[in-house]
């Protein structure tokens, strides 16, 4: 099962990279300079870091059948926080950093529970819960920053999105220790199952005796860690917070990478792997667009069509309608396998 | 209409929208000096005419249980296609303006048909026409074209007195006969009747055998329609064209559709609703211009606020008639 | 009644599903002016008919002639178009709208360009008036009305559209007396106007009360059309459930098992009831006992077993476990009562799809240790296995699909849900409908082969037969109320059982 979901998009992957090396030579070579390893897929790790959190949290919410559209707002809330507090720090005493990092990820925690109580306990959608977040995140974001680009002038603060260790950029090493997390969080304990549980039939699973309240809200709570610390990688990297543009359309391209990973938006199986190869994909594919020289902004176009063409592929009608006859029979042993209930 | 005039949950959000504006304008009124003046008033018309055209194409969306990303991205491409046929091609504003509200409709209708005919979620196939939409701009060009054209001037500057040396543009005529036709067709034609009963209950819809499919497709043509004229209103109100456009705006709209009483499950609501609910966007923006000390930012967190507010009302009626409902209902 | 030309025909009517034969050469004659009766279980192919006969299916083989002519319906309009029109249970109009709304919609009347409500609204109102005895205003929201006047409503559309065919369908499950009575004096001055009229309902007594004829079908089959005041309860039910009233009396019988004699409670429950689902009842259950629950189907059997393992909340009652109270409002507070509830809605209310046999088998137990205490993923294995084994599950693969199953392997996986977590109380909710002779029998053996062990198991079936079988007391409920309840001692029989759901004087 998990090795035919994962097959599609790593050909996918593999096709895009190929298609760098048709233009460079050198895409796949890996340099060491400074004391750094450097190359474009080094690079693309470094850049997709930030969506590739947002993308792990949106998973678990989408295989609860929801949707997180706030994660750009709190990336953007994030990084004004964590440029706020170390704003006025200087020299290189750890405490600011340490004290940004905390404020960041209460915040976070802050707008994982905001959401999670109003889809779990008041029982709105979650595309409208969250969209009350997407729309006043991004200005409470502003309000922090006062509208302004904010420049950090703390060197210690840049590290998270732009240090090193072990030769490598630092944020990759964040995106695998939140992966781990998420994994250990979902394959160790009985969180994985919930979740796919409640994802799949929440009937059958409270008949089960599972509390889906809490899964819900435990869900939105990580999402929102995981576009919390994006947020922190994303501000550290530039060093500096802007309100308006930081983690624009990155809602969208989070779920676009939970899409193009397996994940079905009607909830259920959640492949973390998937998703961290479709948060590459469209990494690579802005890398690749950029690289090729043609105008960035056909990157949406081509987003827009792989959405549809993943989605198309998921609808049951589509496939009846185009794949006919060949699908036609396979359903039909399917209902006979499961024997078609009448009343 | 014949509806009765008693204040039951149908009418309770539209009653609170109302009372809302009138509240923000007399606060607003006795805050502030010359606040309280009709040009005020109509210059929430004429900032917010494109708005008002998108929210009644919204209205019908939401009112049938769905939803459109795109329309931010319709106005932006609207836009584009309006200025590059006007400046690069040359064209007369006579085949332009046509060809521009084509656009809309097309992207519009295409939706529908993705939504209808392979029930694919109308969120995700939203979010890929606003995708498609923006990138067809940059596709265009990348930068900002201005239109330099004597009908878009005349368009842009013309001024309508309506006495006491008030005006308005061109555009607010437009957009009020936009809602006008609108709320006939809401109320007195079938199509309208039918996108209520598709938000009531889909499967009813279908047993008492309604065009649901026809229907469903309509509306977001209308929706997409409606977006390309808002489009064209922007850009008499800019007077360019630009990928960046209407930025944001999906989530404007559907807040104005929302704060101005239509629930977002659908199923109930007024158009009328959702030009109050532009209006109340709008005089918050004005309030935050009159008070000069505040920042614009504040707009989007008072939206936040409003959406929340309402949502949580609209959850409360729902769950109030509901619980009326099924205790006598069946298992 | 005179003998006349029937108004509908069905002849010769089957219908298939991939795999499954709905409706087997079934046949139905409707004359006008007459309420005739369609009867039978669940799954008896009531509901795949009257699909047929509205169009949302389309048969196979067979004719239907309306009027004399033979007619083909394709879809729910056409079936509108040509005069025959069904008001659901569920009624199927829009809460949002309108009466007048609700009654013209799709043939709204257009003047000038508009819809003219001013004239629909008098048309409704006087349509509700004249046909229905229904005075009130047409021009308010139909959330705002109870279910029953909806429902008349939903009758009123149909007759605006000048039906000659009205199709009820469970139209009183969840009306009072009263409304009932209302409805069907609408029902006899409809009949009085010459309407032919489908009547579906549950309730034996309504069926005797209003109806002139009916047809019983049973697993897709014809099995008869009869007059209703020519035959009598008991007959009607055997031929619904399908016992042969000669052949019942020498049933066989369980012996009863010495094992019984230990009587300790394990669950005390007292005046339980909820509104609209289940009148107020006692209900005792002994440690290591199978009690029966019989019923025919929609006599509130399952509203019972739900009560018990707080699926639905109790407005009145209380319940005592081991004999101290217990707080039973969620499952989860059941569960950990020491309760397991497998529903009769496999595909709604059991299986998780999308999970494996593994997965699905372990969901219940985990619940009850929550997150951290995952059981580890090669004891999980362990345990499937095993229950695999034990109930002989096929394909035997824990990392099979549930929903690539076939129904009694998915029945077994649920019912192996809840044998892990080592209940003292198992309720069984139709453990055996729609599964095969084979997995019937080992369902029932597991049965009695848990209860030798100390488990109690509450099991709520249709088949009389089983129920005997198996149960050591059985309690009847008819018109979600419990009537009786029966120690299975040697001299009960099939035919008492059937008397009791049956009730009435016979």
């Amino acid at each position: 099962m998990m090795k035919s979901k994962l097959f599609w998009p790593i050909v996918v992957l593999l096709i895009i990279l190929l298609i760098n090396l048709f233009f460079d030579k050198n895409f796949f070579t890996i340099e060491v300079k400074n004391g750094y390893l450097t190359g474009s897929l080094i690079d693309i790790l470094n850049r997709g870091a930030p969506l590739l959190l947002v993308s792990i949290g949106m998973t678990l919410v989408i295989a609860t059948k929801g949707v997180d559209l706030g994660v750009g707002s709190v990336i953007a809330m994030a990084g004004a926080v964590g440029a706020m507090t170390v704003s006025g720090a200087n020299g290189d005493s750890l405490v600011p950093l340490f004290t940004a990092i905390a404020f960041v990820i209460a915040i976070s925690i802050l707008t994982g529970i905001w959401n999670g109580v109003l889809v779990s306990r008041i029982g709105v959608q979650p595309i409208v819960a969250t969209l009350i977040l997407m729309v006043a995140g991004r200005g409470i974001a502003q309000l922090i920053t006062d509208g302004q680009i904010m420049t950090v002038y703390y060197d210690p603060y840049t590290f998270i999105g732009g240090g090193h260790l072990l030769m490598l950029p630092f944020s990759i090493f964040i995106v695998a220790a939140m992966l781990v997390i998420a994994s250990f969080l979902t394959r160790k304990t009985a969180m994985g199952l919930f979740i796919e549980s409640v994802g799949t039939n929440p009937e059958a699973s409270r008949l089960s005796g599972i509390n889906s309240k809490n899964i819900l809200l435990m869900v939105y709570v990580f999402s929102g860690i995981c576009a919390g610390i994006g947020g922190l990688i994303l501000s550290s990297n530039v060093a500096s917070a802007d309100g308006n543009n930081a983690g624009l359309w990155y809602e969208l391209d989070a779920i676009l990478a939970v899409v193009i990973g397996g994940t079905s938006l009607n909830g259920g199986r959640f492949y973390l792997m998937g998703t961290v190869i479709g948060a590459l994909i469209i990494q690579s594919l802005t890398t690749t667009i950029y690289s090729i020289g043609i105008a960035p902004e056909i990157n949406l176009v081509v987003k827009a069509i792989v959405v549809l063409i993943v989605c198309l592929l998921q609808s049951p009608e589509f496939r009846k309608k185009v794949f006919g006859v060949f699908n036609m029979k396979q359903t039909e042993k399917k209902s006979k396998n499961e024997g078609v209930s009448i009343s | 209409m014949t509806k009765g005039f008693q204040l039951d949950s149908k009418h309770l959000p539209l009653a609170a929208t109302i009372g809302l504006f009138i509240v923000m304008f007399l606060f607003g009124s006795l805050r502030y000096t010359g606040f309280f003046s009709t040009q005020v008033f109509l210059n929430l018309f004429i900032d917010n005419a494109f708005l008002i055209v998108v929210a009644v194409g919204m209205t019908f969306v939401i009112l049938s249980g769905g939803i459109d990303l795109s329309v931010g991205s319709i106005i932006a491409l609207t836009s584009m296609v309006a200025a590059s046929l006007t400046m690069n091609a040359q064209l007369s504003p006579a085949l332009v303006i046509p060809l521009s509200l084509l656009v809309g409709t097309v992207l519009g209708f295409s939706m529908g048909c993705l939504i209808h005919y392979f029930n694919l979620q109308p969120f995700i196939v939203t979010l890929a026409g606003m995708f498609l939409a923006r990138g067809l701009c940059y596709l265009i060009n990348v930068e900002s074209i201005t239109i330099n054209n004597e009908f878009f001037s005349f368009m842009a500057s013309t001024r309508i007195p309506v006495g006491g040396g008030n005006f308005i543009s061109i555009s607010v005529i437009i957009a009020l006969l936009v809602v006008v036709a609108a709320i006939f067709v809401a109320h007195f034609t079938k199509f309208g009747r039918n996108v209520y009963a598709l938000g009531g209950s889909e499967q009813s819809a279908l047993l008492m055998g309604l065009p649901v499919g026809k229907t469903k497709i309509l509306i977001y043509t209308v929706s997409g329609f409606c977006s390309s004229l808002a489009g064209l209103i922007f850009t008499f109100y800019m007077l360019s064209g630009y990928g960046l456009h209407a930025n944001g705006l999906e989530l404007d709209t559907i807040a104005a559709v929302v704060i101005g009483g239509t629930l977002l499950t659908g199923g109930a609501g007024y158009v009328a609703g959702s030009v109050v609910g532009v209006l109340i966007l709008g005089i918050i923006q004005t309030v935050i211009v009159f008070e000069g000390t505040l920042s614009s930012w504040w707009t989007k967190i008072a939206i936040g606020g409003l959406l929340l507010l309402f949502i949580v009302l609209q959850r409360v009626i729902v769950a109030r008639s509901k619980t009326t409902q099924t205790s006598i209902a069946s298992h | 009644m005179k003998e006349q030309t029937p108004l509908l025909i069905m002849e010769g009517i089957t219908k298939e599903f991939p795999g499954v034969k709905a409706l087997t050469d079934v046949q139905l004659n409707l004359y006008p002016g007459e309420v005739h009766a369609l009867m039978g279980e669940n799954g008896a192919g009531k509901s795949t008919l009257i699909k047929v006969l509205t169009g949302v299916y389309t048969f196979d083989e067979g004719s239907v002639t309306l009027d004399g002519k033979s007619i083909r319906i394709t879809s729910p309009l056409e079936a509108q178009n040509l005069g025959i029109s069904t008001v659901y249970q569920e009624v199927n109009l829009c809460t949002n709208l309108t009466v007048a709304e609700n009654i013209f919609i799709g043939r709204e009347i257009i003047k000038r360009g508009r819809l003219d409500w001013k004239e629909m609204n008098k048309q409704a109102k006087e349509l509700l008036k004249t046909r229905l005895n229904l005075d009130i205003d047409v021009t308010k929201l139909l959330s705002f009305y109870s279910v029953a006047i909806q429902q008349m409503i939903a009758i009123a559309r149909s007759l605006q559209i000048s039906a000659k065919v009205l199709i009820l369908d469970e139209p009183t499950s969840s009306l009072d007396q009263n409304e009932v009575n209302q409805l069907f004096d609408v029902i006899r001055k409809l009949k009085k106007e010459g309407l032919a009229i489908i009547f579906v309902s549950h309730f034996l007594d309504q069926i005797y009360e209003i109806t002139d004829r009916l047809t019983v079908l049973r697993n897709g089959e014809w099995i008869g059309e009869f007059k209703t005041n020519e035959i009598e309860r008991l007959e009607l039910v055997s031929k619904m459930i399908g016992k042969d009233l000669n052949e019942l009396k020498s049933g066989e019988r369980r012996t009863s098992n010495k094992a019984f004699e230990r009587k300790r409670p394990f669950l005390q429950g007292k005046n339980i009831s909820k509104k609209g689902k289940i009148a107020p009842f006692d209900m005792d259950i002994q440690e290591g006992e199978i009690v029966g629950l019989a019923g025919l189907l929609g006599s509130g059997r399952t509203e019972l077993a739900r009560l018990l393992f707080g699926a639905d909340k109790a407005d009145t009652g209380e319940i005592k476990i081991n004999g101290s109270m217990a707080n039973l409002a969620s499952p989860k507070q059941a569960i950990s009562n020491g309760i397991a509830f497998c529903s009769e809605n496999r595909k709604t209310e059991g299986i998780i799809g999308d999970l494996t046999i593994r997965e699905n088998m372990i969901l219940a137990m985990q619940g009850l240790q929550g997150w951290f205490k995952y059981i580890p993923r090669k004891r999980q294995i362990e345990i499937a296995d095993e229950y695999i084994k034990l109930l002989n599950i096929n394909p035997p693969n824990p990392e099979q699909l549930i929903k690539n199953l076939s129904g009694g392997n998915q029945q077994k996986v649920l019912l192996a849900r809840w044998l892990i977590t080592n209940p003292k109380l198992l309720i069984l909710d139709e453990p055996t409908r729609g599964i095969d002779v084979g997995a019937k029998a080992e369902i029932q053996k597991l049965m009695l082969s848990l209860s030798k062990e100390g488990m109690s198991v509450l099991f709520v079936s249709s088949e009389i037969e089983e129920v005997l079988r198996t149960c050591r007391k059985i309690a009847v409920l008819r018109d979600h109320k419990k009537v009786y309840e029966f120690e299975n001692d040697q001299q009960i029989t099939q035919k008492d059982i059937m008397k009791a759901m049956a009730g009435g004087m016979t």
